[in-house]
């Protein structure tokens, strides 16, 4: 079946609204991606019919939601091209799958003296909870820089990577770039020093097929509220002799094999990982967008996004006064920009004015602006419902813009 | 676009470009940083307090429109006010800027400052007008940074 985006916009009730009069042009994206009616519909339906307390109740309503609960946690293995769901642990976002590992395997397989391995086009969520790793346990944050069109500089990464490197970290896609990371290479690299490679895939499950076999990578995590699910809930797949050797990060209910005063032993893989009645609903809603995706086509999405930042690119190259920061030769489904006179925030207040939702700001990657001489950029960041119509709302709100500042 | 145009007036455009007071006064006596940690808007003010007095203020960052405008009229108008004055002219203008709509201001009695008064149709901007703002206050008060969170 072909790629349909009209189809697409029909299951996205929050779309078609206007907002201060004007139809809304949702391009913020990278930052909250917006939800189905078949996402919508399994939330609702689960805690209509099904709730009930995950891995511990005798009753009906318990063993359905432990079987939805468990159920998606296959659904999000399948996504990812795993073949063990116990590989996959849920979390509430990316953000806490890379907490995690810094905390179960960076606390106990990080020692003084070691190095760890950032970009420079990291999220804030893939760089601040590695300094307090290395605060904690002495280690070194290394950083692999960038060249001017967004890409990463590989031949520093193979400059930087020794003996006493113990990880890689890096974002699939850049939230600021939208540069796509050439993973494999990567991975290859790091895995050649003994180095094992952590992705930061917020950015990347929403837009395009992952495989995390293919990807060859270590750790990889994702945001449910990125990918059409809800917020509060997401997931960290990891290599399961990786995840068992692991002691856990958080204590309490869930997570145990048994407890007395004396001694504590513990669950087995995942449910080690996950202390506390989990986010179920989250869980159901996460899954639920993730078959929408499947359904959709991860590769057919991702061809219609690429087809929207060829689209859009030479239009907004031909204001007047606009600068794209970062041309990356692999880019995926965001662009940002500034313009000359007119502050990043005053045009997302004039966009938002013709209906059109941008983000404006550093979008947590202050390194990364410091690198471009930027203390904002605008951001347009597009999804599987986006359209040329949407792409030419911003380039007509761009040129209100220069007409109000008189640029 | 109305209220667009209302919100970017002429004046606020004018001191966006061409900001006065854009200086740190080589005799300053206290200074504050601001910093706006939502869109990275960050000011230095700076101020030289005689006597209870504001004898000369200047600021340096980097903004959007509104809050470079902001730090530019401000200091246009307290030079040479007391801080007990700057104080009461504070939460005149934090009403102007907060006041939800349809609620009476005292714009008439704010001079130049009445350009602001758009700002409180665009709740997400209010941060930005009042960031100097803040950060002076703060500078005088004795501090040295205050962030808009």
């Amino acid at each position: 079946m072909s790629f349909d985006v009209a189809q697409i916009r029909e299951d996205f009730p929050i779309l078609h609204q206007e907002v201060h009069g004007k139809p809304l042009a949702y391009l913020d994206n990278a930052a909250t991606a917006q939800k189905p009616r078949q996402v919508i519909d399994a939330l609702a339906r689960f805690y209509e019919r099904d709730n009930g307390a995950v891995h511990r109740a005798v009753h009906a309503l318990g063993a359905r939601s432990t079987e939805a609960y468990e159920g998606a946690r296959a659904t999000v293995a399948r996504s990812l091209g795993a073949t063990d769901p116990r590989e996959v642990v849920f979390v509430r976002g990316t953000t806490e799958a890379i907490n995690l590992v810094a905390a179960a395997w960076g606390r106990s397989r990080v020692a003084s003296g070691d190095e760890l391995v950032i970009t420079e086009m990291e999220h804030h969520s893939n760089i601040v909870p590695w300094q307090l790793l290395c605060d904690a346990v002495g280690a070194r944050l290394r950083v692999v820089p960038v060249n001017d069109r967004g890409e990463l500089l590989l031949e520093e990464l193979d400059a930087i990577l020794g003996a006493g490197t113990r990880l890689v970290a890096v974002t699939h896609v850049s939230n600021v770039l939208g540069t796509l990371n050439p993973v494999r290479e990567i991975v290859e690299r790091a895995h050649a020093a003994g180095a094992l490679v952590l992705v930061d895939g917020a950015q990347g499950v929403p837009h395009m097929p992952v495989d995390v076999r293919e990807l060859g990578c270590d750790f990889y995590a994702f945001s449910g509220h990125k990918v059409f699910a809800p917020t509060g809930i997401g997931a960290l797949w990891a290599r399961r002799e990786i995840l068992e050797e692991l002691g856990p990060w958080q204590g309490g209910g869930g997570m145990i094999a048994s407890v007395s005063f004396e001694k504590t032993t513990w669950a087995g893989v995942p449910e080690r990982f996950e202390a506390g009645s989990p986010n179920t609903g989250g869980a159901v809603g996460l899954a639920a967008a993730l078959e929408y995706l499947e359904a959709a086509g991860p590769g057919a999405v991702e061809r219609h996004e690429r087809a929207l930042v060829e689209y859009a690119e030479p239009a907004l190259r031909a204001i007047p006064g606009l600068r794209l920061i970062g041309e990356p030769a692999d880019r995926a489904s965001v662009l940002s920009f500034v313009m000359d006179g007119i502050h990043a925030h005053d045009l997302g207040t004039i966009l938002d004015r013709e209906g059109v939702a941008v983000r404006a700001g550093h979008h947590c990657a202050q390194p990364l602006m410091e690198r471009y001489g930027v203390p904002a950029t605008v951001r347009a960041s597009f999804a599987l419902y986006n359209t040329r119509e949407d792409v030419d709302a911003l380039v007509a709100g761009l040129h209100a813009a220069r007409e109000i500042f008189g640029a | 676009m109305s209220d667009l145009r209302e919100l970017y007036q002429t004046t606020i455009l004018d001191h966006n470009r061409n900001p006065r007071n854009a200086r740190r006064p080589v005799d300053s006596t206290c200074e504050a940083r601001g910093d706006n940690p939502l869109c990275g808007d960050q000011v230095t003010l700076y101020a030289t307090v005689e006597d209870g007095t504001i004898r000369d203020v200047g600021f340096e960052g980097s903004g959007c429109a509104i809050s470079t405008a902001a730090a530019s009229l401000m200091t246009e108008r307290v030079k040479g006010m007391s801080v007990e004055e700057f104080v009461k002219l504070f939460d005149r203008y934090h009403e102007l800027v907060t006041a939800p709509h349809g609620v009476e201001t005292h714009a008439s009695e704010l001079g130049k400052l009445a350009v602001f008064e758009g700002v409180r149709e665009f709740p997400m901007r209010v941060k930005c007008a009042t960031l100097a703002w803040h950060t002076l206050r703060s500078a005088l008060a004795g501090g040295d940074t205050v962030t808009t969170e």
